[in-house]
C-alpha cells in the first residue's frame, strides 16, 4: 500500500466562522489523493480540535479560518498539541491570513501556511515531504 | 403550417437551415482555426452552442413568457420604468467593530452616493452570543458589527434619517430580535413603524446548506421566520422581513439553476407554512424579496435574474393562488460574487465587479452591492469602497445601459438560456417537493451533499486548467499588490470598550422587567405556531440582550448540529 494511503488528517474549523467551502474542498482533494480524512465540521473549540487530532491519531492537522480570528485560535491551538505531546502533529493553516499574521503562525509552529487560491496538489505535497517520518507506518 | 411555424418571424431561418450553415460554414472556419476549446459551457457547467438562432426559441410566446416590463411574467422587470425612472439603489454592506465605528462607515458611503444602507454583524452576534462570552469575546466586531442590546442598535442608527433612508440588516438564526430592536429604535425616535423602511435578511434555510450561521433545529427556525413575516406586516407595513438569499447558495458552490432553485424552494417552504397557520399569503408575500449572486458569467447572470423572476411570479400565481400582483413580482438585490475575488493580482478585482454589476443591471435588480478589490484580504478599506461605489456610478451615468428596459430581451440566447435555467430550477424544485420540502431536504443532508459535488467539480476544471482563473492559473505573476491603498486593520481596542458599554446597559436597566419578559418567551416558546415576535420586541424594549434571548429559545428548542458532509 502506498504511504500515503495511510495517512491521517483531521481539517477543522474553529470559532463561529461558518466559511466552509475551502475546508471541504481541501478534505475532499485530500481523500481523493489517498489520505484518510476527518471533516470536524463548524463551530469547533480549540479543545474539541484537540480531542478530534488525539482520538483519530492523526498526523496532520488543517485549520481553515477566514473569519481573521486565525492567530487567536492557532496559538492556543499550537500550545494545546504540545501539552498533548502531540507537537509532531504537521500543523497546517489555510484561509485568508494578512503576510504579517503567516510569519507569526511559523512562529508558534503551523509548518505551512496555505492562503487563497492555492491550487489542492500543493497542499498534498507539502504534507507528503513534510509530514512525520513514522505516519502511515505505525497505523 | 403548425402555430410555431406561423409565428417565427418572416425570414427566419429555420433549424434545417442553421444546420446546414453548421456542418458546411462553420466546419470550413473550424478547420482553418480549430475552436478555443474541446466544449464550451456556461459556468455551471451547462453547454453553450456555437449559435443561437430564431430556431432556439421558436414557440416563444412574447405574451405569456416574456410580458411587457411590469407585468406578469415580469421576465424583462418588475416594474415598467426600471432603471430610467428610479435607478437601482447602490446599497454596500458595511460593518465593523462597536456600532459607533460602524455608524462612521455608514455617513462615509452616504456622502460619497451611497442611496441604502447594509448592516454586517460580527459572529457572536450572528450566533445569538453576547459580547461578554467566555469564549467567543475573541470575535467581537471582528467581520461585523457587534450589537448585544438596543442601545447598540440606537448607536448604529445615529443621526441616519431611518424614515428615508432604507436599512438591510444581514441577520439571520436571530432575525427576529434584530428586526424588533430596529422597530424600538424607530418607535423610541418618534418614527411611526409604518415609515420603516428595510430588510432583515432572515432566510434561515440558506444557513443550514450554505452560510452556517445557524443556532436553532430547522423545524423550530423556519416557524420563527413565519412569525417575523407576520409582524412586520402587522407593525412595519414597508419593511422587507425576508430576503430569499441564493447568494450564499451561490457563494458555497452551487450552479446558478441550484441557486434559484434552493431559494425558491425556501421561499415557498416559508409562504405554505403560513398559509398552514391561516395567514393570507397576499397579506405577505408582496414583502419577500430575494438576494442573488452575479458571478462572472456575464449572459448566465443576465439570463438567471430574468428565469427567477418568470419562475416566481408563476408559482406564486399558481401554486400559492396570490391575487394580488404585488405577490407576483420579485424584487431582488444583488452583490457581485465574493469567491470570484483573488488575492492574486488584486486590482484585477475592479474589471471583474464592473463586469458582474454590469449583469446584475442588465438583468434587472432593484439593488447592488459591489465588492471591493480588497476583499480578499481584509474589510474593505474606505479607497477600495470608493472604487466599488464609483464602478455602480459609471456604469448608471456613462456606460448608457441604464437608459432602456431589459435591452438584452429578445436575444435568441438570452432568451433560451433563460427557458433553461427556469426549466432546470424547477426540475429541482419538484425534486424537493418529492423529498418533503426544504426542511427535509436539509436535515437528510441532500441540499448540502449536491452544493459540495459543485463546489468539487468547479474546483477540478480550476485545477486542471479547463477554467482560466485569471493571475491564479494563467497569467501568473508573484502581484498582490493592492495599489498602494492600505488595508483595513481592525482596532483592538474594540473588545474593551463593547464590553464596558454592555455592562453599562445591565446596569441601569430594570432587572425585573428583562427576567418577565425572558420568562414569557420560554413559556410560549415549545408552541412553534404562537407567534413570538411581540414577547421579542418585549424583551428588546426591556434592554434585554440578543444572547439572553437566544439562550432561553436555545433552552426550548435545543442547536442543530454542523454538518460534516465534504
Amino acid at each position: 500500500m502506498d504511504r500515503r494511503s495511510r495517512i491521517k488528517v483531521v481539517v477543522a474549523k474553529p470559532g463561529l466562522d461558518g466559511h466552509d467551502r475551502g475546508a471541504k474542498v481541501v478534505a475532499r482533494a485530500l481523500r481523493d489523493s489517498g489520505m484518510e480524512v476527518v471533516y470536524t465540521g463548524i463551530f469547533q473549540s480549540p479543545e474539541s480540535i484537540i480531542r478530534s487530532v488525539i482520538q483519530e491519531d492523526a498526523d496532520v492537522l488543517g485549520l481553515s479560518s477566514l473569519s481573521g480570528a486565525h492567530l487567536e485560535y492557532a496559538v492556543e491551538i499550537a500550545d494545546l498539541l504540545r501539552e498533548n505531546g502531540a507537537d509532531d502533529v504537521l500543523f497546517l493553516v489555510g484561509g485568508t491570513i494578512p503576510d504579517e499574521d503567516a510569519e507569526e503562525l511559523r512562529r508558534v509552529g503551523v509548518a505551512g501556511v496555505f492562503g487563497p487560491g492555492t491550487p489542492t496538489g500543493d497542499i498534498v505535497k507539502f504534507i507528503e515531504e513534510n509530514v512525520r517520518a513514522d505516519a502511515g507506518v505505525s497505523a | 403550417m403548425s402555430d410555431d411555424e406561423a409565428r417565427t418571424t418572416a425570414g427566419a431561418y429555420s433549424a434545417e437551415e442553421v444546420e446546414a450553415w453548421r456542418n458546411q460554414r462553420l466546419a470550413k472556419d473550424y478547420d482553418r482555426i480549430a475552436p478555443r476549446a474541446k466544449e464550451f459551457t456556461t459556468l455551471s457547467g451547462n453547454p453553450i452552442k456555437d449559435l443561437y438562432t430564431a430556431a432556439d426559441v421558436a414557440g416563444l410566446n412574447e405574451r405569456d413568457e416574456l410580458g411587457l416590463p411590469g407585468e406578469f411574467p415580469y421576465t424583462r422587470g418588475p416594474h415598467a420604468s426600471m432603471h430610467r425612472g428610479r435607478p437601482w439603489t447602490i446599497r454596500q454592506v458595511a460593518g465593523f467593530g462597536q456600532a459607533e465605528d460602524t455608524n462612521g462607515r455608514y455617513k462615509y458611503l452616504l456622502e460619497h452616493g451611497e442611496t441604502g444602507l447594509s448592516t454586517d454583524f460580527d459572529l457572536p452576534t450572528l450566533l445569538g452570543y453576547d459580547s461578554d462570552h467566555p469564549i467567543y469575546g475573541r470575535e467581537v466586531g471582528k467581520i461585523g458589527v457587534a450589537v448585544d442590546t438596543v442601545v447598540d442598535a440606537h448607536a448604529l442608527f445615529d443621526g441616519i434619517p431611518l424614515e428615508q433612508v432604507s436599512t438591510s440588516l444581514t441577520i439571520n438564526a436571530p432575525a427576529g430580535v434584530l428586526m424588533a430592536m430596529y422597530r424600538v429604535v424607530g418607535d423610541e425616535r418618534g418614527i411611526a413603524g409604518d415609515r420603516l423602511t428595510g430588510t432583515t435578511q432572515n432566510d434561515i434555510l440558506k444557513e443550514y446548506t450554505s452560510q452556517n450561521e445557524f443556532i436553532f433545529p430547522p423545524e423550530a427556525s423556519v416557524e420563527l421566520v413565519v412569525d417575523t413575516l407576520e409582524y412586520a406586516a402587522d407593525t412595519m407595513p414597508r419593511f422587507n422581513p425576508v430576503s430569499m438569499s441564493g447568494y450564499h447558495v451561490r457563494e458555497a458552490g452551487a450552479t446558478a439553476a441550484q441557486e434559484i432553485g434552493l431559494t425558491i424552494a425556501g421561499a415557498l417552504c416559508y409562504l405554505e407554512l403560513a398559509v398552514e397557520r391561516g395567514i393570507d399569503p397576499d397579506k405577505i408575500a408582496p414583502r419577500v424579496s430575494f438576494f442573488w449572486d452575479v458571478h462572472n458569467d456575464f449572459l448566465e447572470e443576465v439570463a438567471k435574474l430574468r428565469a427567477c423572476r418568470r419562475l416566481w411570479a408563476r408559482l406564486m400565481r399558481d401554486r400559492l393562488r396570490c391575487k394580488d400582483q404585488r405577490s407576483w413580482l420579485m424584487r431582488a438585490h444583488c452583490q457581485t460574487a465574493g469567491v470570484s475575488l483573488t488575492a492574486q493580482q488584486p486590482l484585477n478585482n475592479i474589471a471583474r465587479t464592473a463586469v458582474q454589476a454590469l449583469a446584475a443591471v442588465l438583468g434587472g435588480t432593484q439593488s447592488l452591492h459591489t465588492n471591493s478589490f480588497d476583499e480578499a484580504f481584509a474589510i474593505p478599506s474606505e479607497e477600495a469602497i470608493k472604487v466599488a461605489v464609483r464602478t455602480q456610478q459609471i456604469i448608471l451615468e456613462e456606460s448608457g445601459v441604464a437608459n432602456v428596459v431589459d435591452p438584452l430581451g429578445g436575444s435568441y440566447y438570452i432568451e433560451s438560456l433563460t427557458n433553461d435555467l427556469e426549466a432546470e430550477a424547477m426540475d429541482l424544485i419538484t425534486r424537493i417537493d418529492e423529498m418533503g420540502g426544504m426542511v427535509q431536504a436539509v436535515t437528510t443532508g441532500y441540499a448540502n451533499q449536491l452544493i459540495a459535488d459543485s463546489a468539487w467539480e468547479q474546483q477540478v476544471k480550476i485545477e486542471s486548467g479547463t477554467r482560466t482563473i485569471v493571475g491564479v492559473n494563467d497569467f501568473v505573476d508573484d502581484d498582490y499588490s493592492v495599489g498602494g491603498i492600505e488595508l483595513f486593520k481592525p482596532d483592538p481596542g474594540v473588545l474593551d470598550r463593547q464590553l464596558k458599554r454592555l455592562a453599562e446597559v445591565k446596569r441601569e436597566r430594570h432587572e425585573t422587567a428583562v427576567k418577565e419578559s425572558l420568562v414569557a418567551i420560554e413559556a410560549a416558546a415549545p408552541n412553534l405556531k404562537t407567534n413570538l415576535m411581540p414577547l421579542i420586541e418585549t424583551a428588546v424594549r426591556a434592554r434585554a440582550t440578543v444572547g439572553e434571548i437566544c439562550d432561553v429559545l436555545r433552552g426550548q428548542w435545543g442547536e442543530h448540529a454542523p454538518s460534516t458532509v465534504f
